[in-house]
């Protein structure tokens, strides 16, 4: 077994009063899909925000690549190799596809003290690298809003693992997916893990999640209710695990075991 | 594999389908429009045609900082106010305190660029929307100017610039013209009129190309530039398309707005300037309504309220239908409130063809 990339070690996280975090430990290996399951409000997303740097844990540990991490902001995170892609604000709709991949990290050219934004090498890369992908665009200043919502995931991806991400953190990317999309959005999951990047897979579908998972952590009201590694656990007790026990058998009976 | 569902797009469509494409169609219309109804009334004269030049470059001088700064998401209300400001406190300075011209105007650049990033500041610090903080100095600023005039001169105009200016080495970058010589040689050669009487007999009608047009080539240009070339202009884009997402992977959309609002009260203050050079004074109600000319300037060229989307050049294209309609209603000798009524009618158009050209674009639904 490789030794873990990030290792978060007791993580709390107190908004005032209310205690979102209770102490969740979790860990990704290199080359490795973590998923992370839970309900609304589980406290998914603030976990994963301690990640990426949007919050600061109120106690708890960050280990990356063996050292202990202080991340002020997302900058931070980014830095370190932890790249995040948001459910909703992956890209912006009204920028075209280069202008989006480069967004933050745009590429120059220098004349003198002057220095632009090289297009052509801008344009060159975000060709070659949707091709890489799967998505054929018609050309590199092409909106994001003409591409479609798994498309739009896809380009985030490839933006992330372009720029040298050691993590990638997907956020819900499939939840709001139509079943093709959400195939190739899965897809290219699998082949960014196999290119030894360390991937943390936040869903709330267990099927999605058993697709390209290798190891499978829930939360449930800001703890942890065990990992399970591939093949140790079905997706009915995952799924168990998810709605927190004994509701989903009623549930589950009144609609014919379809959840 | 391509997508079968998109269709291949001709290189003429695409090079029709741009952000500007509403903005030039409303020019060439104007222009039509214009020839036929003013096409002999002198309009299209060397005179005439500086006569709506130089409108059309006042336009574009605020339009240039108004549509970098509605890119980033942003409003700036007090434009218009900013420009009376700005006037009176050159006037203050250089006349009443006996200031240097030039320092007077280094000056006011000064607190006008600073007065823009206290705009900016409240604005990101408050989070309160831009409308709302820039309409406050709106108020602010207009009453200030009027009241400075009131208390140091007991007027609300401020004369006798003219004449403080004269031999002043900043004062003629703001109301000068250049390329006095070559309009001569135009002249000479009979290409434009000479005046044939009076004490300028045997010079040239029009004597060069003003400083105002020559500032608002280069806004115009260092704007385009700058949004469209360069890592700035991808943040600006950024910055107003969807702020939270721009911070996420690092750009300072703070940073970026904050400048815009600088950026916008500059372009206010080289307008107020240059007025102040030309007028030779400076009066408490100038400006007003500025901000709204300059919003539709902007809008007329393409640029989406909401923020993320636009072009600079559209915006100088607006500036120049607004300039030509309202010096052409002049020179066709019609009524000249029926150039609200044209204005009106142009901006709804304008605004409609744009929508449609967006959505096309970006896919917009």
């Amino acid at each position: 077994m490789t030794t873990p990339l990030i290792e978060m070690k007791n993580i709390e996280k107190h908004f005032g009063p209310v205690i979102a975090l209770g102490g969740v430990s979790f860990d990704v290996r290199p080359g490795e899909c973590h998923c992370l399951l839970g309900d609304n409000g589980a406290g998914k997303s603030t976990f994963i925000k301690t990640m990426s740097g949007v919050h600061k844990p109120s106690k708890g540990k960050i280990l990356f690549e063996g050292k202990e991490m202080n991340f002020n902001s997302p900058r931070d995170s980014m830095n370190a190799g932890i790249a995040t892609v948001y459910q909703d604000l992956a890209m912006i709709p009204l920028m075209s596809v280069t202008r989006n991949f480069w967004m933050g990290n745009e590429p120059l050219k220098k004349f003198g003290p002057i220095s632009i934004m090289d297009f052509k090498k801008a344009n060159e890369v975000t060709m070659a690298e949707m091709k890489e992908m799967g998505i054929n665009l018609r050309e590199p200043g092409q909106a994001v809003g003409t591409l479609s919502g798994g498309e739009r995931q896809t380009v985030a991806i490839a933006r992330a693992v372009y720029f040298g991400a050691k993590l990638l953190i997907l956020d819900e990317p499939t939840s709001a997916l139509g079943v093709r999309q959400t195939a190739n959005v899965l897809a290219n999951i699998d082949k960014v893990r196999k290119q030894g990047i360390a991937v943390v897979f936040i869903t709330h579908n267990v099927r999605h999640a058993m697709a390209v998972g290798d190891r499978f952590t829930v939360l449930n009201r800001g703890k942890t209710l065990g990992t399970a590694v591939k093949g140790e656990i079905t997706p009915e007790e995952l799924q168990d695990l998810m709605a927190g026990g004994q509701s989903i058998a009623k549930l589950e009976g009144s609609l014919g075991g379809t959840v | 594999m391509t997508d079968e569902r998109v269709k291949q797009i001709s290189k003429f469509r695409q090079a029709m389908i741009r952000p500007e494409l509403g903005a030039i169609a409303g020019a060439v219309l104007v222009f039509v429009f214009f020839f036929m109804i003013a096409g002999d009334s002198g309009m299209f004269a060397p005179s005439g045609i500086q006569n709506w030049t130089v409108v059309s470059a006042q336009f574009a001088i605020i339009a240039v900082g108004a549509c970098l700064l509605m890119i980033t998401g942003e409003f700036d209300l007090s434009i218009g106010s900013m420009i009376g400001f700005a006037g009176i406190i050159i006037a203050i300075l250089s006349v009443q305190w006996g200031w240097p011209v030039w320092l007077a105007i280094i000056t006011t650049f000064i607190i006008c660029i600073a007065l823009g990033a206290l705009n900016g500041f409240l604005v990101i610090k408050t989070g309160l929307p831009s409308f709302i903080v820039t309409l406050a100095f709106l108020y602010i600023l207009r009453g200030l100017t009027i009241w400075l005039a009131i208390i140091t001169t007991h007027k609300t105009i401020i004369g006798g610039v003219k004449q403080v200016a004269e031999g002043d080495w900043l004062a003629p970058v703001f109301g000068g013209t250049i390329l006095t010589g070559l309009f001569q040689w135009f002249a000479d050669m009979g290409l434009i009129d000479t005046y044939s009487r009076g004490n300028r007999i045997g010079q040239p009608v029009v004597e060069g190309v003003p400083m105002l047009v020559v500032w608002a080539l280069g806004l115009i240009i260092f704007g385009q530039w700058l949004l469209t070339k360069t890592r700035f202009g991808n943040w600006i884009f950024a910055a107003g398309g969807d702020p939270q997402a721009a911070r996420y992977v690092g750009v300072p959309v703070n940073r970026v707005k904050m400048l815009m609002f600088m950026f916008t009260a500059f372009c206010a203050c080289v307008f107020a300037t240059a007025q102040v050079i030309e007028f030779g004074s400076a009066a408490a109600d100038r400006g007003l309504l500025k901000e709204f000319e300059a919003i539709i300037c902007v809008v007329i060229g393409g640029a989406l309220l909401t923020g993320g989307y636009g072009s600079v050049v559209g915006a100088a294209l607006g500036a120049l239908i607004f300039g030509v309609v309202q010096q052409g209603l002049f020179f066709s000798g019609a009524e000249s409130s029926l150039f609200r009524v044209f204005l009106g009618t142009i901006l709804i158009l304008a605004v409609i063809l744009n929508t449609y050209i967006r959505r096309m674009i970006t896919g917009e639904r």
